[in-house]
Parts: structure tokens; sequence; C-alpha cells
């Protein structure tokens, strides 16, 4: 193969290779330029075109009388490329020698507009003065109806995502109206006593599951519950409704927490029947002043057992096993409990999504014992400083966290407490 | 974020000179002022900058409200100003920038002492008794031809915007391509820049100022700058033999030259 004299030589093998051959011989660099199946053109620094090819020429439907010496490149453009061309074209193309795949649209003698893609180059002397700008031009017809195609779709996928995330938001207001309504606004104050709660909402775009709420039956009897209803969402948010006004009312009218879940029971059974069994589980007390001392008398339908952080540093956990889901059966049992606070002892009431935490590269379960021994090291504290190193530690589980959590506390303020308020 | 980092400002020439702040128009950045700083900076301190969403400014602190305003432009040339805590100092504003910085002026007499319009217009569409050059439609034509020219910006450039330390190589291209800019921000400043009416703006100013118009522009066609020179009492204008809209491109030592001519002119 490196003997360059032809075919002829090596048998006559195919025959036509000799004037193919030919005919690239005679495809001069002239007939090149002027048929090329590209635009060509050259202009003067100032954009006057001093040469230009016959496709382009023909592509445009002007003549080359009417165009070299006449008209300056931006001449070619729609008015919008001519803005386009002074303000980013012509500088860049000053500033950096080249500038490549620049999208314009020209204006042909005809009328139709020709789009374009334009590439150009500025030729310099040898000491770096440049002397005119070439120019090739592509026509850009097909691929500008594919782009104009991608852009329209491109706009209609913003718009849709812009009315998504304005829609989302929306929803994340009324849901949160929603959930400030199944929440008390703030807590009561209840005389000689301190409170403190927190609430975690597992998503932003759905309700809450977890309820509580604490309120007086008399001059000296206050009652409270905590709850948390099967499942997320809006039929949860109805479950949760209607377990907290259903247990506001029980608790007016017969202030023995026992009854109260009972009451709650029927209702539910009643609500919810045949393939769409709702239930919840709930703690409901009552507390009564007696002299420095509070009596607390509560009662558990499938909840996690109350903790009272004592003053003396003991954690005893109110067990009230047996106590069985609210809304399942009929004939529920629910299991009651009492004791007493003194002086210094926090009651702490709490949802599973913080002992059904996921914890470390295994993601165990938080669980019961370890809230113990945390309750057990933060012995004694009152409601506030409870609950402030139970946020703490929701918010140290990350991820997972996964269920929405409710936390409630009551306690009565320590005799040294109070002891340092009046001598201050 | 300072003022400084912000708008990527840069303070170079001679500092006992009078002070020279150059500010670019729509379409680029302060690379624009590149071929005629050396010059200025001989005689003149020279402060450049980068309006925020243009150049190497803070994009994050870009917002459409503020930047859908030539007032907007005005305040972070005042802003600048004011950092730098600049006294009389000649504002050179390009092309759109030259009726910011008319407002500016107007804000920050103290610290805007004199004002080099180059290539102004300040009005761009065609209206009875006035011709501005362009018709509405033309102005939709530009906008369609920046977002055709921005199809490939997100691609190119979000790597390089977020950050991306394992391919310095997308920095590099940063560095190289001028005036590139986010596609959302290019079309506010194009809608601001062609769709702002200043014309009332000029009756009003009081600043000692000169006009710079190109023989051949098709931006700021010569009735316009004639149109400024009358407006402005007391301007002087200065046609400069270049063609285009961007003399300190094209003709960047006759841009110079006629700069610092009227600086020196001006009272100490």
């Amino acid at each position: 193969m490196s003997s360059g004299t032809g075919g002829s030589d090596s048998g006559g093998g195919i025959p036509g290779t000799d004037a193919a051959f030919s005919a690239l011989l005679e495809d001069s660099a002239e007939e090149l330029y002027e048929s090329a199946p590209c635009g060509y053109l050259s202009t003067l620094m100032d954009g006057t075109i001093a040469k230009i090819n016959a496709t382009l020429l023909g592509w445009l439907g002007l003549s080359r009388d009417e165009v070299v010496g006449r008209m300056r490149f931006s001449d070619l453009l729609t008015v919008g490329g001519r803005l386009y061309h002074e303000t980013h074209f012509a500088p860049l193309l000053r500033m950096q020698g080249h500038l490549g795949g620049i999208a314009l649209e020209m204006r042909t003698a005809a009328g139709p507009r020709l789009p374009v893609l334009v590439t150009s180059t500025v030729k310099t002397s040898d000491d770096g003065d440049p002397l005119l700008i070439r120019t090739t031009v592509f026509d850009a017809t097909d691929r500008r109806a594919y782009e104009k195609e991608l852009l329209r779709a491109r706009r209609a996928a913003d718009e849709a995502r812009r009315q998504a995330e304005a829609d989302r938001e929306r929803l994340r207001e009324a849901l949160a109206v929603l959930q400030q309504s199944l929440l008390p606004a703030i807590l009561p104050d209840i005389p000689g006593m301190e409170t403190a709660c927190h609430y975690h909402i597992a998503s932003d775009v759905q309700l809450g599951g977890d309820f509580y709420d604490l309120f007086p039956l008399d001059d000296n009897r206050f009652a409270f519950f905590l709850g948390d209803v099967c499942g997320k969402g809006p039929q949860a948010a109805a479950l949760t409704s209607l377990a907290r006004y259903t247990l506001r009312a029980a608790a007016l009218h017969d202030a023995d927490p026992a009854a109260n879940l009972r009451m709650l029971n029927t209702v539910l059974l009643d609500r919810y029947t045949g393939d769409d069994p709702r239930y919840c589980t709930a703690v409901v007390g009552v507390l009564e002043r007696a002299g420095d001392t509070t009596h607390v008398h509560l009662a558990s339908g499938g909840h996690p057992p109350a903790l009272v952080l004592r003053e003396d540093g003991r954690v005893d956990h109110l067990s009230t096993r047996g106590g069985m889901l609210i809304g399942a059966l009929p004939a529920a049992q629910f299991v009651s409990v009492r004791t007493t606070l003194h002086p210094g002892d926090t009651l702490l009431l709490y949802t599973d999504g913080l002992t059904e935490a996921r914890i470390g590269e295994e993601r165990d379960l938080y669980g019961d014992e370890a809230l113990e021994s945390f309750a057990a090291d933060l012995a004694p504290a009152p409601p506030r400083r409870v609950i402030d190193a139970l946020t703490a530690l929701l918010h140290g589980f990350g991820d997972g966290l996964v269920d929405d959590t409710a936390l409630l506390a009551l306690g009565l303020p320590a005799p040294t407490d109070t002891g340092s308020e009046t001598s201050a | 974020m300072s003022i400084l980092r912000r708008n990527n400002v840069r303070v170079t020439g001679r500092a006992s000179g009078r002070t020279i702040v150059l500010v670019h128009g729509f379409g680029c950045d302060q690379n624009m002022w590149r071929l005629v700083e050396p010059a200025l900076a001989e005689d003149f301190r020279v402060v450049l900058f980068d309006y925020v969403g243009a150049g190497r400014s803070d994009l994050s602190a870009w917002r459409e409200e503020r930047y859908s305003s030539l007032d907007g432009y005005a305040r972070d040339v005042v802003e600048v100003c004011e950092e730098l805590d600049l006294r009389d100092a000649v504002l050179v504003g390009h092309s759109v920038s030259a009726m910011v910085g008319v407002l500016a002026r107007a804000a920050a007499p103290e610290r805007i002492g004199s004002l080099v319009m180059v290539c102004p217009s300040p009005y761009y569409i065609d209206e009875d008794g006035y011709r501005g050059g362009f018709s509405a439609e033309d102005i939709d034509e530009l906008l369609e031809s920046l977002e055709s020219n921005y199809l490939g910006w997100s691609a190119a450039m979000a790597p390089v915007i977020m950050g991306n330390p394992d391919r310095p190589e997308l920095g590099e291209e940063l560095t190289n391509s001028f005036c590139a800019t986010d596609p959302e921000i290019a079309r506010v400043f194009a809608r601001t820049t062609f769709l702002s009416d200043s014309r009332k703006d000029l009756q009003d100013v009081t600043a000692p100022t000169l006009i710079l118009e190109c023989a051949q522009d098709v931006i700021a066609p010569p009735e316009v700058g004639a149109y400024v020179h009358s407006a402005i009492p007391g301007s002087r204008l200065v046609t400069l033999a270049a063609t285009g809209h961007c003399p300190q491109l094209s003709a960047p030592e006759a841009t110079a030259s006629a700069i610092s001519a009227f600086v020196s002119d001006l009272t100490p």
C-alpha cells in the first residue's frame, strides 16, 4: 500500500477508482470554499463583510454585490440576534479571539428566518494585532426545532415543579394549623406545679398521631392524658380529634381514669366498625392536691408505663401491664395505678416514638431500659429539665426517630428550689 | 459576606490618583474593561467590580426583586463606593450602567462627583417622538437569543458553581468563560436593561458629564447620543471613530484617552 501511483499497477482490480480519485483532486480549495456544506464569511474587525461563500449567499437569497463591502455581519441577523451579537458575541470574540457554537437567527431575502450556529475566530498579524474575523455558519433549522421542544419541555417541568412546591407549602401550612388544633395551645397553669411538654412530628406533610392535654376539673383537681393513635395522616387525625374530645368530656363527667378509657373504647368501637377498625393507646390521669403533695390516679390502655423521677434520685415506673388497646375489643381491660408526687418529684409521660427510635449501626430499638436508665441519670430533675434533656436525646437520634413523639412532664418544685427562690 | 467579596471588587492603579469606578453593562462583567484598565491605572486609582449575578460575584446574594429595577444595580454601585469610602469619584458606566450611574450619583452625590456615560441609551424602545432603535418584539427576540444560547449552561456550569474539588479543570473553564451568566439572572438583567425608561432622570443630572458614543453603534445610535447630550445640561459629547457597542474593546486607546482627558479637566 505504499505505492501512491494508483490502481492500474495493481492489476486493474476496480474500474472507476481512477475517476473518483481525479474528481477529488479537482475539488479545489476555491471550489470547496464556495460550495462547502456550510456558510463561510470573513469580515473586517468592524464587521464589514469582505468575503462570503456561495452556500451562505444561497441560504440568504442575497447576491455577492449586495453584501461584500456593503453589509456588516450584524446586518445579516435578526434585531434580537443583533442585540445579542453586540452585547455578548462581539465582546467575547474580542477578548477570547474565538467563539463557538453560538445560536443566532439570520434574515433571508425571502422572509423566513434561518436558525444558524455560528463559530468565529480572529485572525491576527504576527505581532498580535487583530486583522479580520473568519466565521463559519451552520444551518441549524432542525436542531433549533429540537432545542425549542426541549426548552418548552423544560419550562413545563419548571412550572410543574414550582406548582408542586407551592402546593406542598400550602399543604404544610394547612397541616400545621390542623395539628395545632389537636394540641393545647399552651399548658394551663397549675398552682404549685410545674409542667413541660414537647411534640416531635416525624413528617411535615402528614399529621402526627400523638396527642396530649392537661386541663382543670375543679379547684383542686386537674386531668391529663397522652396517647397515640394507630396510623398517620387524615384518618389518624380524625381519630385523634375524636379521642381527644371524648377523653376531655369523659374526664369532666367522671374523674375515674379507667372509666374514661372504657368510654373511649365504646366510642371508638361504635365509630369504627367493620373493615376499618381503629384503635389507640393512652394514659389518662387525675391530679389531686393534698397539702404539700399531689395524688396521681392514672389508668392506661396499651400505653408504655409512666415514669416518676423522685426527689431522692430514684426512678419509679408505674406499671400498667395488662391494660389493653383502646378500640380493639368490646370487653377491653384497663389498668389503674396510684402514686403520690412529693416536692421534687416529676411524672413523665411519653409515646413509644421515644422508646422505639432506632439507634446505632444495627438500628436497634432505643428501648424501655435505656429510657429508665436515662431518667435515672437525670433524677432528680424538674419538668423543664426533663423535657429539655429528652428533646436533646430525640434530636440526637437523627433519622432514627421514625415516629411522632409526645412528651409531657408534671412535677412539684423541689423544696430547695423554693427555698433558694424566696431567699433570692 | 462583605461587599468587596459579594461584588468581586478589585482596586488597582495609582493609589494617590483620582478614583475612577468602571462599571460593566449587560452581557459581561468587569473583564470588559481590561483593555482600558492599564492606561487608566497609570494616572488614576481604578475600581472594578461585578454586579451581583455577574462574573465572579456572589450569586447567592442575587434577588430577582432587587435586580429587576435599575435602582437595585445602583445600590450595588453605591454600596461599593461606601465600602471603599470613596469621595468625589468618577463613575464610568457602560451601556445600561451609564443610566445606573445617574441613579447612583443622585443617591450618593458626595461619593460620585462626575459621570462618564459610555454608549448610553435612556430608553431602547421607539415611541412617538422618540427613537430608541427597537420595538418591544425586538427585545423579546433578544430574550429568545439569550435563552437558546444558554441551553447548555446549567449542565456545564452547575458543577462549577456547586464546587467540585475533584475536578479542578472546571474552575479553569470558568475562568476562561467570561460573561457566563445564570440564564435566569441574564434574563432579568436583559429585561431591566432594555425595558427601563430613564429619560426623565437625565434632566436632574448636575454632575460634570462626558458622553462617549461610537460612530457606528446599532444599540445606541447617534440620535440617542444626541438626545442624552441635549438632556443633560452642560454635558460633553465625544464621538469615537469606533464600531459596535463596546469601544473599550474595539477602540481601547481612544476610549481611555477620552476618559483621561475628561478626568484631568475636572477641578481637583
